[in-house]
Protein backbone atom coordinates (compact mmCIF):
# COMPACT_ATOMS: atom_id res chain seq x y z
CA UNK A 1 0.00 0.00 0.00
CA UNK A 2 3.02 1.79 0.61
CA UNK A 3 3.99 1.36 -1.98
CA UNK A 4 1.29 2.36 -4.49
CA UNK A 5 1.28 5.96 -2.38
CA UNK A 6 4.78 6.19 -3.37
CA UNK A 7 4.45 5.46 -6.67
CA UNK A 8 1.72 7.43 -7.00
CA UNK A 9 3.28 10.95 -5.36
CA UNK A 10 6.28 10.09 -7.67
CA UNK A 11 4.61 10.07 -11.23
CA UNK A 12 3.05 13.60 -9.98
CA UNK A 13 5.95 15.28 -8.89
CA UNK A 14 7.80 13.73 -12.27
CA UNK A 15 5.13 15.11 -14.50
CA UNK A 16 4.60 18.64 -12.86
CA UNK A 17 8.52 18.78 -13.00
CA UNK A 18 10.00 20.80 -16.01
CA UNK A 19 10.28 18.01 -19.11
CA UNK A 20 7.24 16.09 -17.54
CA UNK A 21 4.98 17.97 -20.06
CA UNK A 22 1.72 17.72 -18.03
CA UNK A 23 0.87 21.08 -18.76
CA UNK A 24 1.55 20.93 -22.33
CA UNK A 25 -1.93 18.98 -23.16
CA UNK A 26 -3.93 22.35 -21.16
CA UNK A 27 -2.13 24.26 -24.18
CA UNK A 28 -2.90 21.89 -26.94
CA UNK A 29 -6.08 21.66 -25.30
CA UNK A 30 -6.03 25.60 -25.90
CA UNK A 31 -4.84 25.35 -29.59
CA UNK A 32 -7.47 22.67 -30.99
CA UNK A 33 -10.39 25.23 -29.41
CA UNK A 34 -8.71 27.80 -31.12
CA UNK A 35 -8.49 26.26 -34.35
CA UNK A 36 -12.08 24.92 -34.56
CA UNK A 37 -13.58 28.41 -35.06
CA UNK A 38 -11.22 29.73 -37.18
CA UNK A 39 -11.89 26.96 -39.12
CA UNK A 40 -15.67 26.86 -38.49
CA UNK A 41 -16.12 30.78 -39.00
CA UNK A 42 -17.40 32.99 -36.14
CA UNK A 43 -20.88 32.58 -36.15
CA UNK A 44 -21.44 32.14 -32.59
CA UNK A 45 -25.28 29.97 -32.72
CA UNK A 46 -23.35 27.72 -34.62
CA UNK A 47 -20.61 27.33 -32.10
CA UNK A 48 -23.07 27.57 -29.18
CA UNK A 49 -24.08 24.39 -30.32
CA UNK A 50 -21.11 22.38 -31.49
CA UNK A 51 -19.31 23.71 -28.43
CA UNK A 52 -19.69 20.65 -26.22
CA UNK A 53 -18.28 18.59 -29.24
CA UNK A 54 -15.62 20.39 -29.75
CA UNK A 55 -14.38 20.56 -26.21
CA UNK A 56 -14.84 16.97 -26.01
CA UNK A 57 -12.87 16.04 -29.18
CA UNK A 58 -10.17 18.64 -27.96
CA UNK A 59 -9.90 16.86 -24.77
CA UNK A 60 -10.07 13.24 -26.40
CA UNK A 61 -7.06 14.53 -28.91
CA UNK A 62 -4.75 16.47 -25.83
CA UNK A 63 -5.81 12.48 -23.28
CA UNK A 64 -4.53 10.73 -26.43
CA UNK A 65 -1.69 12.45 -27.40
CA UNK A 66 -0.29 12.71 -23.74
CA UNK A 67 -0.23 8.65 -23.57
CA UNK A 68 3.22 7.65 -24.61
CA UNK A 69 4.26 10.29 -21.22
CA UNK A 70 2.07 6.94 -19.31
CA UNK A 71 4.46 4.06 -19.57
CA UNK A 72 7.53 4.77 -21.98
CA UNK A 73 10.04 7.01 -19.60
CA UNK A 74 9.31 4.72 -17.17
CA UNK A 75 10.46 1.58 -19.73
CA UNK A 76 13.32 3.92 -21.18
CA UNK A 77 15.15 4.09 -17.76
CA UNK A 78 14.13 0.58 -16.30
CA UNK A 79 11.39 1.75 -13.22
CA UNK A 80 9.05 -0.49 -15.52
CA UNK A 81 11.06 -3.42 -14.70
CA UNK A 82 11.51 -2.78 -11.02
CA UNK A 83 7.50 -1.91 -10.85
CA UNK A 84 7.10 -5.11 -12.70
CA UNK A 85 9.17 -7.29 -10.26
CA UNK A 86 8.10 -5.25 -7.36
CA UNK A 87 5.63 -6.56 -4.63
CA UNK A 88 2.98 -4.64 -5.80
CA UNK A 89 -0.14 -6.19 -7.81
CA UNK A 90 0.90 -5.03 -11.07
CA UNK A 91 -3.09 -4.47 -11.88
CA UNK A 92 -2.52 -1.90 -8.99
CA UNK A 93 0.56 -0.54 -9.77
CA UNK A 94 -0.27 0.59 -13.60
CA UNK A 95 -3.67 1.37 -12.38
CA UNK A 96 -2.15 3.87 -10.19
CA UNK A 97 0.04 5.43 -13.01
CA UNK A 98 -2.91 6.02 -14.81
CA UNK A 99 -4.54 7.83 -11.83
CA UNK A 100 -1.77 9.64 -11.32
CA UNK A 101 -1.63 10.69 -15.08
CA UNK A 102 -5.12 11.48 -14.89
CA UNK A 103 -4.38 14.00 -11.94
CA UNK A 104 -1.89 15.49 -13.56
CA UNK A 105 -2.76 15.72 -18.14
CA UNK A 106 -6.77 15.60 -17.90
CA UNK A 107 -7.91 17.06 -14.84
CA UNK A 108 -6.01 20.75 -16.03
CA UNK A 109 -8.27 19.91 -19.11
CA UNK A 110 -11.36 19.62 -17.15
CA UNK A 111 -9.91 22.99 -15.07
CA UNK A 112 -9.26 24.84 -18.42
CA UNK A 113 -12.74 23.34 -20.39
CA UNK A 114 -15.13 26.02 -18.30
CA UNK A 115 -12.59 29.07 -19.94
CA UNK A 116 -12.12 27.49 -23.36
CA UNK A 117 -16.56 27.46 -22.98
CA UNK A 118 -16.33 31.13 -22.74
CA UNK A 119 -14.68 31.39 -26.11
CA UNK A 120 -17.11 28.88 -27.99
CA UNK A 121 -20.16 31.28 -26.61
CA UNK A 122 -21.59 28.50 -23.96
CA UNK A 123 -24.26 29.78 -21.85
CA UNK A 124 -23.33 28.92 -17.74
CA UNK A 125 -25.48 26.16 -17.30
CA UNK A 126 -24.16 24.36 -21.00
CA UNK A 127 -20.52 24.89 -19.52
CA UNK A 128 -21.15 23.45 -16.44
CA UNK A 129 -22.60 20.31 -18.00
CA UNK A 130 -19.42 20.04 -20.23
CA UNK A 131 -17.13 20.00 -17.35
CA UNK A 132 -19.23 17.30 -15.44
CA UNK A 133 -19.08 15.28 -18.19
CA UNK A 134 -15.50 15.66 -19.06
CA UNK A 135 -14.76 15.23 -14.91
CA UNK A 136 -16.75 12.06 -15.38
CA UNK A 137 -15.65 11.12 -18.37
CA UNK A 138 -11.80 11.18 -19.26
CA UNK A 139 -10.81 9.02 -16.44
CA UNK A 140 -12.54 6.60 -18.29
CA UNK A 141 -10.33 8.36 -21.50
CA UNK A 142 -6.92 7.66 -19.29
CA UNK A 143 -7.52 3.96 -18.36
CA UNK A 144 -8.59 2.65 -21.96
CA UNK A 145 -5.23 5.14 -23.15
CA UNK A 146 -3.43 2.78 -20.78
CA UNK A 147 -4.07 -0.69 -22.58
CA UNK A 148 -2.85 1.14 -25.97
CA UNK A 149 -0.03 2.64 -23.46
CA UNK A 150 0.85 -0.42 -22.47
CA UNK A 151 0.81 -2.05 -26.04
CA UNK A 152 2.99 0.34 -27.54
CA UNK A 153 5.58 -0.22 -24.20
CA UNK A 154 5.49 -4.05 -24.75
CA UNK A 155 5.80 -4.05 -28.67
CA UNK A 156 8.40 -1.16 -28.71
CA UNK A 157 5.62 0.75 -31.49
CA UNK A 158 4.77 4.12 -31.43
CA UNK A 159 4.07 6.23 -34.35
CA UNK A 160 0.75 6.43 -35.29
CA UNK A 161 -0.42 2.44 -34.16
CA UNK A 162 -1.08 3.83 -30.38
CA UNK A 163 -4.05 5.71 -31.60
CA UNK A 164 -5.52 3.95 -34.25
CA UNK A 165 -5.92 1.36 -31.05
CA UNK A 166 -7.63 3.24 -28.53
CA UNK A 167 -9.70 5.65 -30.35
CA UNK A 168 -12.22 2.88 -31.64
CA UNK A 169 -12.62 2.07 -27.80
CA UNK A 170 -13.05 5.39 -26.81
CA UNK A 171 -15.62 6.55 -29.54
CA UNK A 172 -18.58 5.34 -26.75
CA UNK A 173 -17.04 7.71 -24.31
CA UNK A 174 -17.30 10.59 -26.92
CA UNK A 175 -20.66 9.87 -27.81
CA UNK A 176 -22.13 9.71 -24.60
CA UNK A 177 -20.30 13.12 -23.26
CA UNK A 178 -21.34 15.12 -26.26
CA UNK A 179 -24.87 13.07 -25.59
CA UNK A 180 -25.22 13.88 -21.92
CA UNK A 181 -23.58 17.49 -22.42
CA UNK A 182 -26.37 18.30 -24.97
CA UNK A 183 -29.05 17.08 -22.78
CA UNK A 184 -28.60 19.11 -20.29
CA UNK A 185 -28.63 21.79 -22.66
CA UNK A 186 -31.50 21.37 -25.22
CA UNK A 187 -33.82 18.53 -23.96
CA UNK A 188 -35.82 16.49 -24.36
CA UNK A 189 -33.57 13.51 -23.03
CA UNK A 190 -33.09 14.19 -19.37
CA UNK A 191 -29.15 14.36 -18.51
CA UNK A 192 -29.44 11.33 -16.44
CA UNK A 193 -29.66 8.65 -18.43
CA UNK A 194 -26.48 9.32 -20.69
CA UNK A 195 -24.48 10.75 -18.07
CA UNK A 196 -25.26 7.04 -16.03
CA UNK A 197 -24.25 5.55 -18.77
CA UNK A 198 -20.97 7.35 -19.27
CA UNK A 199 -20.47 6.92 -15.69
CA UNK A 200 -20.87 2.92 -16.18
CA UNK A 201 -18.43 3.43 -19.17
CA UNK A 202 -15.60 5.23 -16.64
CA UNK A 203 -16.22 2.63 -14.06
CA UNK A 204 -15.53 -0.29 -16.38
CA UNK A 205 -12.63 0.80 -18.02
CA UNK A 206 -11.41 1.40 -14.12
CA UNK A 207 -11.43 -2.40 -14.09
CA UNK A 208 -10.58 -3.63 -17.60
CA UNK A 209 -8.09 -1.06 -18.09
CA UNK A 210 -5.32 -1.92 -15.64
CA UNK A 211 -6.09 -5.59 -16.43
CA UNK A 212 -5.72 -5.64 -20.12
CA UNK A 213 -2.62 -3.23 -19.52
CA UNK A 214 -0.83 -5.45 -17.03
CA UNK A 215 -2.17 -8.20 -19.10
CA UNK A 216 0.22 -6.56 -22.29
CA UNK A 217 3.37 -5.44 -20.21
CA UNK A 218 3.72 -9.33 -18.53
CA UNK A 219 3.35 -10.65 -22.16
CA UNK A 220 5.45 -8.49 -24.19
CA UNK A 221 8.43 -7.90 -21.51
CA UNK A 222 9.13 -11.31 -20.51
CA UNK B 1 -6.66 -38.88 -33.53
CA UNK B 2 -8.28 -36.62 -30.93
CA UNK B 3 -8.58 -32.80 -31.51
CA UNK B 4 -5.55 -32.18 -29.52
CA UNK B 5 -3.34 -33.78 -32.25
CA UNK B 6 -4.47 -31.18 -34.50
CA UNK B 7 -1.90 -28.88 -32.06
CA UNK B 8 0.70 -29.72 -34.24
CA UNK B 9 1.30 -27.90 -37.15
CA UNK B 10 2.31 -30.76 -39.56
CA UNK B 11 -0.76 -32.64 -38.72
CA UNK B 12 -3.34 -29.45 -39.05
CA UNK B 13 -1.57 -29.07 -42.28
CA UNK B 14 -2.95 -32.76 -43.04
CA UNK B 15 -5.79 -32.37 -41.88
CA UNK B 16 -6.49 -29.24 -43.51
CA UNK B 17 -5.85 -30.38 -46.62
CA UNK B 18 -8.62 -33.41 -46.54
CA UNK B 19 -10.63 -30.99 -45.02
CA UNK B 20 -10.68 -28.31 -47.59
CA UNK B 21 -11.08 -30.99 -50.38
CA UNK B 22 -14.30 -31.49 -48.99
CA UNK B 23 -15.18 -27.96 -47.69
CA UNK B 24 -15.10 -26.20 -50.98
CA UNK B 25 -17.30 -27.73 -53.30
CA UNK B 26 -19.96 -27.75 -50.35
CA UNK B 27 -19.14 -24.56 -50.20
CA UNK B 28 -20.30 -24.04 -53.42
CA UNK B 29 -23.41 -26.09 -53.89
CA UNK B 30 -25.19 -24.15 -51.13
CA UNK B 31 -24.15 -20.60 -52.45
CA UNK B 32 -25.68 -21.51 -55.68
CA UNK B 33 -28.70 -23.25 -53.86
CA UNK B 34 -28.96 -20.00 -51.75
CA UNK B 35 -28.32 -17.74 -54.76
CA UNK B 36 -31.20 -19.34 -56.87
CA UNK B 37 -33.85 -19.03 -53.76
CA UNK B 38 -32.66 -15.81 -53.14
CA UNK B 39 -33.69 -14.37 -56.41
CA UNK B 40 -35.86 -17.42 -57.98
CA UNK B 41 -38.08 -18.30 -54.67
CA UNK B 42 -38.39 -15.87 -52.53
CA UNK B 43 -40.80 -13.15 -53.34
CA UNK B 44 -40.85 -9.52 -53.06
CA UNK B 45 -41.38 -8.17 -49.83
CA UNK B 46 -44.78 -5.69 -50.09
CA UNK B 47 -42.92 -3.16 -48.51
CA UNK B 48 -39.56 -2.90 -49.86
CA UNK B 49 -40.12 -4.32 -53.31
CA UNK B 50 -36.93 -6.44 -54.55
CA UNK B 51 -34.33 -4.34 -52.91
CA UNK B 52 -35.56 -6.54 -49.48
CA UNK B 53 -33.26 -9.41 -51.72
CA UNK B 54 -29.61 -7.46 -50.44
CA UNK B 55 -31.01 -8.70 -46.90
CA UNK B 56 -29.54 -12.42 -48.13
CA UNK B 57 -26.15 -10.27 -47.79
CA UNK B 58 -26.30 -8.20 -45.62
CA UNK B 59 -27.61 -10.39 -42.70
CA UNK B 60 -25.17 -13.18 -43.10
CA UNK B 61 -22.19 -10.88 -43.59
CA UNK B 62 -23.32 -9.21 -40.41
CA UNK B 63 -23.67 -12.63 -38.41
CA UNK B 64 -20.28 -13.58 -40.12
CA UNK B 65 -18.57 -10.32 -39.14
CA UNK B 66 -19.82 -10.62 -35.49
CA UNK B 67 -19.23 -14.69 -35.10
CA UNK B 68 -15.51 -13.67 -36.91
CA UNK B 69 -14.82 -11.85 -33.43
CA UNK B 70 -16.11 -14.12 -31.11
CA UNK B 71 -14.02 -17.15 -32.82
CA UNK B 72 -11.11 -14.85 -33.01
CA UNK B 73 -11.95 -14.19 -28.86
CA UNK B 74 -11.52 -17.68 -28.66
CA UNK B 75 -8.29 -17.76 -30.43
CA UNK B 76 -7.33 -14.98 -27.92
CA UNK B 77 -8.05 -16.64 -24.68
CA UNK B 78 -5.95 -20.46 -26.20
CA UNK B 79 -2.95 -17.78 -27.03
CA UNK B 80 -3.43 -15.96 -23.30
CA UNK B 81 -4.39 -18.81 -20.93
CA UNK B 82 -4.26 -21.97 -22.27
CA UNK B 83 -0.94 -21.44 -24.76
CA UNK B 84 -2.22 -23.70 -27.69
CA UNK B 85 0.04 -23.60 -29.93
CA UNK B 86 -1.91 -22.84 -32.97
CA UNK B 87 -4.03 -20.49 -30.60
CA UNK B 88 -1.98 -16.98 -33.06
CA UNK B 89 -2.06 -18.58 -35.76
CA UNK B 90 -6.19 -18.58 -36.18
CA UNK B 91 -6.47 -15.62 -34.61
CA UNK B 92 -3.79 -13.60 -37.21
CA UNK B 93 -5.61 -15.68 -39.98
CA UNK B 94 -8.91 -14.76 -38.68
CA UNK B 95 -8.49 -10.94 -38.95
CA UNK B 96 -8.67 -9.81 -42.20
CA UNK B 97 -11.70 -12.39 -43.73
CA UNK B 98 -13.31 -10.91 -40.11
CA UNK B 99 -12.89 -7.06 -41.49
CA UNK B 100 -14.20 -7.83 -45.47
CA UNK B 101 -17.08 -9.56 -44.30
CA UNK B 102 -17.69 -6.61 -41.86
CA UNK B 103 -17.15 -4.31 -45.02
CA UNK B 104 -19.56 -6.55 -46.81
CA UNK B 105 -22.27 -5.73 -44.32
CA UNK B 106 -22.00 -1.74 -44.32
CA UNK B 107 -21.58 -1.38 -47.72
CA UNK B 108 -24.67 -4.01 -48.57
CA UNK B 109 -26.54 -2.24 -45.76
CA UNK B 110 -25.52 1.24 -47.44
CA UNK B 111 -26.81 0.02 -50.70
CA UNK B 112 -30.10 -0.87 -49.01
CA UNK B 113 -30.58 2.05 -47.10
CA UNK B 114 -30.14 4.29 -50.04
CA UNK B 115 -33.27 3.44 -51.14
CA UNK B 116 -35.43 2.79 -48.29
CA UNK B 117 -34.42 5.03 -45.93
CA UNK B 118 -33.06 7.96 -48.68
CA UNK B 119 -29.68 7.91 -47.20
CA UNK B 120 -26.42 5.94 -47.13
CA UNK B 121 -25.66 6.35 -44.07
CA UNK B 122 -27.33 7.34 -40.51
CA UNK B 123 -25.56 7.72 -37.24
CA UNK B 124 -28.00 4.94 -35.75
CA UNK B 125 -26.52 2.98 -32.55
CA UNK B 126 -26.01 0.12 -34.52
CA UNK B 127 -24.81 1.39 -37.57
CA UNK B 128 -21.94 3.13 -35.45
CA UNK B 129 -21.23 0.16 -33.30
CA UNK B 130 -20.42 -1.94 -36.48
CA UNK B 131 -18.06 0.84 -38.02
CA UNK B 132 -16.46 0.61 -34.47
CA UNK B 133 -15.99 -3.28 -35.02
CA UNK B 134 -14.59 -2.60 -38.64
CA UNK B 135 -12.28 0.06 -37.14
CA UNK B 136 -11.24 -2.37 -34.55
CA UNK B 137 -10.28 -5.07 -37.44
CA UNK B 138 -8.64 -2.40 -39.17
CA UNK B 139 -6.48 -1.41 -36.20
CA UNK B 140 -5.63 -5.25 -35.37
CA UNK B 141 -4.06 -5.81 -38.57
CA UNK B 142 -2.23 -2.96 -38.51
CA UNK B 143 -0.91 -4.28 -35.71
CA UNK B 144 0.15 -7.52 -36.87
CA UNK B 145 1.71 -5.71 -39.90
CA UNK B 146 3.87 -3.70 -37.10
CA UNK B 147 5.61 -6.38 -35.41
CA UNK B 148 8.19 -8.73 -36.63
CA UNK B 149 7.85 -11.55 -34.30
CA UNK B 150 4.75 -13.46 -34.74
CA UNK B 151 4.16 -14.38 -31.04
CA UNK B 152 4.57 -11.61 -29.39
CA UNK B 153 2.16 -9.83 -31.82
CA UNK B 154 0.01 -12.83 -31.40
CA UNK B 155 -0.18 -12.13 -27.72
CA UNK B 156 -0.87 -8.18 -27.84
CA UNK B 157 -3.10 -9.23 -30.23
CA UNK B 158 -5.50 -11.76 -28.24
CA UNK B 159 -4.80 -8.96 -25.56
CA UNK B 160 -6.91 -6.09 -28.01
CA UNK B 161 -9.66 -9.10 -29.16
CA UNK B 162 -10.70 -9.71 -25.79
CA UNK B 163 -10.95 -5.86 -24.96
CA UNK B 164 -12.57 -5.12 -28.45
CA UNK B 165 -15.00 -8.25 -27.45
CA UNK B 166 -17.09 -5.59 -25.16
CA UNK B 167 -18.33 -4.41 -28.23
CA UNK B 168 -19.85 -7.38 -29.36
CA UNK B 169 -23.33 -7.23 -26.86
CA UNK B 170 -23.43 -3.68 -27.93
CA UNK B 171 -24.46 -4.29 -31.10
CA UNK B 172 -26.62 -7.24 -30.72
CA UNK B 173 -28.41 -4.90 -28.34
CA UNK B 174 -28.39 -1.78 -29.48
CA UNK B 175 -31.40 -1.86 -31.84
CA UNK B 176 -33.42 -2.69 -28.13
CA UNK B 177 -31.82 -0.33 -26.19
CA UNK B 178 -31.52 2.60 -28.49
CA UNK B 179 -33.93 2.02 -31.30
CA UNK B 180 -33.66 4.44 -34.03
CA UNK B 181 -33.65 3.64 -37.58
CA UNK B 182 -32.54 0.28 -38.06
CA UNK B 183 -34.93 -3.00 -38.06
CA UNK B 184 -34.92 -4.70 -34.57
CA UNK B 185 -34.37 -7.84 -33.98
CA UNK B 186 -36.43 -10.57 -36.33
CA UNK B 187 -34.22 -13.58 -36.24
CA UNK B 188 -32.66 -14.30 -32.88
CA UNK B 189 -35.49 -13.10 -30.50
CA UNK B 190 -37.44 -14.42 -27.56
CA UNK B 191 -40.40 -15.54 -29.64
CA UNK B 192 -39.02 -16.59 -32.30
CA UNK B 193 -38.28 -15.33 -35.61
CA UNK B 194 -40.81 -12.86 -37.55
CA UNK B 195 -39.58 -13.25 -40.96
CA UNK B 196 -42.09 -15.45 -43.22
CA UNK B 197 -40.56 -18.87 -44.14
CA UNK B 198 -40.31 -17.93 -47.60
CA UNK B 199 -37.63 -15.35 -46.71
CA UNK B 200 -36.37 -16.82 -43.98
CA UNK B 201 -35.35 -20.33 -45.87
CA UNK B 202 -33.24 -18.36 -48.36
CA UNK B 203 -32.13 -16.15 -45.31
CA UNK B 204 -30.91 -19.75 -43.43
CA UNK B 205 -29.13 -21.65 -46.36
CA UNK B 206 -27.26 -18.05 -47.20
CA UNK B 207 -26.41 -17.80 -43.30
CA UNK B 208 -24.90 -21.39 -44.11
CA UNK B 209 -23.18 -20.99 -47.02
CA UNK B 210 -21.23 -17.86 -45.68
CA UNK B 211 -20.47 -19.59 -42.68
CA UNK B 212 -18.81 -22.77 -44.47
CA UNK B 213 -16.95 -20.00 -46.92
CA UNK B 214 -15.84 -18.45 -43.63
CA UNK B 215 -14.79 -21.85 -42.61
CA UNK B 216 -13.10 -22.49 -45.60
CA UNK B 217 -10.91 -19.33 -45.61
CA UNK B 218 -10.06 -19.25 -42.59
CA UNK B 219 -8.72 -22.54 -42.66
CA UNK B 220 -7.23 -21.69 -45.86
CA UNK B 221 -5.21 -18.72 -43.85
CA UNK B 222 -4.67 -20.76 -40.82
CA UNK B 223 -2.28 -23.45 -43.47
CA UNK B 224 -0.87 -20.06 -45.09
CA UNK B 225 0.52 -18.69 -41.50
CA UNK B 226 1.78 -21.78 -40.55
CA UNK B 227 3.73 -22.08 -44.17
CA UNK B 228 4.68 -18.22 -43.55
CA UNK B 229 6.19 -19.22 -39.80
CA UNK B 230 8.05 -22.13 -41.28
CA UNK B 231 9.86 -19.60 -44.24
CA UNK B 232 10.65 -17.20 -41.37
CA UNK B 233 12.11 -20.06 -38.81
CA UNK B 234 13.80 -21.55 -42.32
CA UNK B 235 15.39 -17.74 -42.88
CA UNK B 236 16.29 -17.44 -39.03
CA UNK B 237 18.36 -20.60 -39.68
CA UNK B 238 20.02 -19.67 -42.94
CA UNK B 239 20.95 -16.29 -41.48
CA UNK B 240 22.38 -18.27 -38.57
CA UNK B 241 24.45 -20.67 -40.58
CA UNK B 242 25.66 -17.47 -42.65
CA UNK C 1 -37.16 -12.17 -62.36
CA UNK C 2 -37.56 -8.29 -62.27
CA UNK C 3 -35.74 -6.27 -59.95
CA UNK C 4 -37.72 -3.25 -59.55
CA UNK C 5 -37.31 0.28 -59.55
CA UNK C 6 -33.66 0.63 -57.50
CA UNK C 7 -32.13 -2.48 -59.06
CA UNK C 8 -29.22 -0.68 -59.24
CA UNK C 9 -28.32 -0.84 -55.79
CA UNK C 10 -29.02 -4.08 -55.58
CA UNK C 11 -26.47 -5.08 -58.59
CA UNK C 12 -24.36 -3.13 -56.76
CA UNK C 13 -24.56 -4.89 -53.32
CA UNK C 14 -24.26 -8.23 -54.82
CA UNK C 15 -21.41 -7.39 -56.91
CA UNK C 16 -19.22 -5.33 -54.23
CA UNK C 17 -20.10 -8.92 -52.46
CA UNK C 18 -19.01 -10.92 -54.77
CA UNK C 19 -15.78 -8.56 -55.67
CA UNK C 20 -14.72 -8.93 -51.76
CA UNK C 21 -15.03 -12.60 -51.70
CA UNK C 22 -13.09 -13.13 -55.15
CA UNK C 23 -10.11 -11.22 -53.65
CA UNK C 24 -10.33 -13.20 -49.95
CA UNK C 25 -10.12 -16.23 -52.44
CA UNK C 26 -7.38 -15.48 -54.95
CA UNK C 27 -5.41 -13.58 -51.37
CA UNK C 28 -5.38 -16.99 -50.30
CA UNK C 29 -4.59 -18.84 -53.48
CA UNK C 30 -1.74 -16.73 -54.26
CA UNK C 31 -0.63 -16.44 -51.09
CA UNK C 32 -0.18 -20.07 -50.60
CA UNK C 33 1.63 -20.41 -54.11
CA UNK C 34 4.01 -17.96 -52.82
CA UNK C 35 5.25 -19.56 -49.81
CA UNK C 36 5.33 -22.92 -51.35
CA UNK C 37 7.42 -21.42 -53.63
CA UNK C 38 9.54 -19.79 -50.76
CA UNK C 39 9.70 -22.85 -49.09
CA UNK C 40 11.00 -24.89 -52.04
CA UNK C 41 13.31 -22.46 -52.72
CA UNK C 42 14.72 -22.56 -49.33
CA UNK C 43 14.79 -26.41 -48.84
CA UNK C 44 16.98 -26.22 -52.83
CA UNK C 45 19.32 -24.09 -51.24
CA UNK C 46 19.83 -26.70 -48.59
CA UNK C 47 18.33 -25.43 -45.41
CA UNK C 48 16.31 -27.76 -43.38
CA UNK C 49 13.80 -27.41 -40.31
CA UNK C 50 14.85 -29.35 -36.93
CA UNK C 51 11.80 -32.24 -37.21
CA UNK C 52 12.73 -32.83 -40.89
CA UNK C 53 16.65 -33.36 -39.27
CA UNK C 54 15.28 -35.77 -36.94
CA UNK C 55 12.78 -37.76 -39.13
CA UNK C 56 15.67 -37.95 -41.83
CA UNK C 57 17.79 -39.65 -39.18
CA UNK C 58 14.89 -42.03 -37.94
CA UNK C 59 14.48 -43.21 -41.43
Amino acid sequence: MEALAALLLRDMRLAVRVGGGALVGVLFFLIVVTIVPLGVGPDLALLARIGPAILWIGALLASLLALDRLLAADHDDGSLDLILTGRAPLELAVAVKALAHWVTTSLPLVIAAPALGLFLNLEPGAIGAVALTLLVGTPALTFIGLIGAALAVALRRGGLLLPVLVLPLTIPILIFGVSASNAAIVGPVPFGAPFAILAALTLMSLVIGPFAAAAALRHGLE
Amino acid sequence: MGLIDLANPSRFLAFSHRLLQALVPVTAALFAVGLYLAFFVAPDDYQQGATVRIMFIHVPAAWLGMMCWTVMSIAALGTLVWRHPLADVALKAATPIGAAFTFICLFAGSMWGRPMWGTYWVWDARLTSVLIMFLMYLGLIALWRAVDDPSRAGRAAAILTLVGAVNLPIIKFSVDWWNTLHQPASVIRLGGPTIHPTILLPLLVMVLAFTLLFVTLHVSAMRNEILRRRVRTLRLMQAEAA
Amino acid sequence: MALGPHAAFIVAAYAMSAAVVAALVVWVVVDHRAQMRTLADLEASGVRRRSDASRQAAQ
